[in-house]
């Protein structure tokens, strides 16, 4: 199977890898897919806690060459963005932006994945912080 | 040393030289029909094939006229089994193989199970040698066929061959063998190994491809097939169609190369497997080696490197020729039924390596692959989410994943 570029300099230079304290209040961790099917991904985003804007994103990806693409590319664009801009990353800019063929969807589907499951993992944790200090404000993030 | 390198020779081999030279005179000087018996063409021909016979013979301890020629292990396979199966249907209905066979094995015994056979698929002990109680077990009085690989494509188990053939004469079942990863690396001799039918190809030996051979046993007993193409009659009547000279000449050439080399042959590649195998296993942790050791074939090493998915291992290593038993590679996305048949979970099969040296490999070669595997193997597993588990002390099976 051939690569696109894209692909091959994701694989080549992966960016952001590595991880964040997973107990720190404002970071987010995702872990998706399973050993038996091939792919395990583990997305990670710190929130800065005034601006709301995802400072820092890491990764760790067990996979073939395109899921590790579409993990750092997905931390790259995670950088710099609001966790609702975050929400609307869908797996089919991914499989774009990579030139994925058909039989690699599944691994932008697993980065899409990731992505929301890092996001809900630290929507948990700010109600989790915030009801422990300050109950009142709880309604107000949950809404 | 040139770039890539080839190290998958359980798929196939480059064509020795020798080899080719011997084919070629047979395209376009001797390029006479064998089966023309009345003019020189033909006579030179036959001559040829008569060679080819007696050297294939040799090399597995026959006699040249139990060789059938076909093009290929596919064909000698189905020829072996359907034939076997067609002959003595009124005698028994019932074929024991292995559920690591070959596909041209399993799916031509899937597709006579459809006409009415029925086939026992036996398990594999976890270093991919076959139990030979349970074979003994497995034999009814309806058994016409126990057909058993010599030695496996993906992990190199040579199979107690011997044994199963003599528990098969005991009991009066036929004995075939597909032989094509064995002949030519190994000794293998029909009648101290009891084999009736055995499937033989040339490009696995350094000859060509499109060519085979089937040994069907003349005496002691003497077998029949029924033959699968109908035609002049080829071939003792077995395998009708006009004979491959030059392939012919080439699997001849092939054979009596890889008698006289082998001595020395297998000796030096389990000397380069045993190389590479020491220089990955003091560069990596967490490396695992796929069925047994002991009864293996000399080029042929297949390990699984824990918490690196094999599809992206093989992207790191871009320049060397190898096979992964990951799903990715493949169309069928299913992991290798033959690693799985160990027992291996899916994850270490996605994990799993197959290096096929060959007579072509160079030490200087190995050194580089190993150097490479560990380089890309510790990259890897730098970003492998597993690998940074298992350092933190989490038992990965306990993890509760979220599967897609």
């Amino acid at each position: 199977m051939a690569y696109s570029d894209k692909v091959l300099d994701h694989y080549n230079n992966p960016r952001n890898v590595g991880s964040l304290d997973k107990k720190a209040a404002n970071v987010g961790t995702g872990m998706v897919g399973a050993p038996e099917c091939g792919d395990v991904m583990k997305l990670q985003i710190r929130v800065n806690d005034e601006s709301g804007i995802i400072e820092d994103a890491k990764f760790k990806t067990f996979g073939c060459g395109s899921a590790i693409a579409s993990s750092s590319l997905a931390t790259e664009w995670l950088k710099g963005k609001t966790v609702d801009e975050a929400l609307r990353i869908k797996n089919t800019d991914i499989v774009n932006e990579l030139a994925l063929p058909p039989v690699k969807i599944h691994c932008s589907v697993l980065a899409e994945d990731a992505i929301k499951a890092a996001i809900s993992d630290y929507r948990t944790k700010q109600v989790a912080s915030v009801s422990a200090k300050q109950p009142e404000l709880v309604g107000q993030l949950v809404a | 040393m040139k770039l890539p390198i080839y190290l998958d020779n359980h798929a196939t081999t480059r064509m020795d030289p020798r080899v080719l030279d011997a084919m070629l005179p047979y395209f376009t000087e001797l390029y006479g029909n064998a089966a023309s018996r009345n003019h020189e063409f033909g006579w030179a021909a036959e001559v040829a094939v008569d060679k080819a016979r007696k050297q294939i013979a040799d090399l597995i301890g026959a006699t040249p006229k139990e060789i059938i020629f076909t093009s290929g292990a596919t064909e000698s396979n189905n020829l072996a089994i359907k034939g076997v199966a067609e002959m003595y249907a009124e005698k028994g209905n019932h074929i024991i193989t292995a559920a690591t066979e070959h596909k041209a094995v399993l799916d031509t015994c899937k597709k006579l199970e459809k006409g009415g056979c029925r086939v026992t698929y036996l398990p594999l002990k976890a270093d991919g040698l076959i139990d030979l109680d349970m074979l003994r077990e497995s034999i009814t009085d309806k058994t016409i066929l126990v057909t058993i690989m010599y030695a496996n494509n993906e992990i190199g188990v040579i199979q107690p061959i011997a044994e199963i053939g003599k528990i098969c004469r005991e009991r009066g079942v036929l004995f075939h063998t597909d032989a094509v990863q064995a002949a030519g690396k190994i000794p293998v001799d029909v009648n101290k190994d009891n084999i009736d039918i055995m499937s033989i190809t040339g490009h696995k030996l350094y000859g060509p491809k499109g060519v085979g051979a089937l040994y069907v046993r003349r005496k002691g007993p003497r077998v029949q097939i029924t033959a699968q193409m109908d035609g002049g009659g080829h071939e003792r009547g077995m395998r009708s169609g006009t004979l491959n000279v030059p392939g012919i000449v080439g699997l001849g050439e092939a054979c009596e190369l890889a008698r006289k080399e082998m001595p020395e042959e297998s000796k030096r590649m389990a000397f380069l497997r045993d190389k590479l195998r020491a220089k990955l296993e003091a560069g990596l942790d967490e490396v695992f080696i796929n069925g047994s050791m002991e009864h293996r074939l000399p080029g042929n090493l297949n390990m699984s490197f824990l918490y690196v998915e094999g599809e992206s291992l093989l992207m790191g290593i871009n320049d060397v020729a190898v096979s992964s038993g990951s799903a990715c590679t493949s169309a069928t996305l299913e992991p290798s039924y033959v690693l799985k048949a160990l027992g291996l979970g899916d994850d270490l099969a996605h994990s799993s390596i197959r290096f096929g040296i060959g007579r072509f490999s160079t030490e200087e070669e190995i050194d580089y692959v190993a150097d490479k595997l560990v380089d890309v193997v510790s990259k890897l597993r730098e970003l492998s989410p597993l690998y940074e588990m298992v350092k933190e002390g989490i038992d990965l099976s306990t993890v509760q994943w979220a599967a897609h």
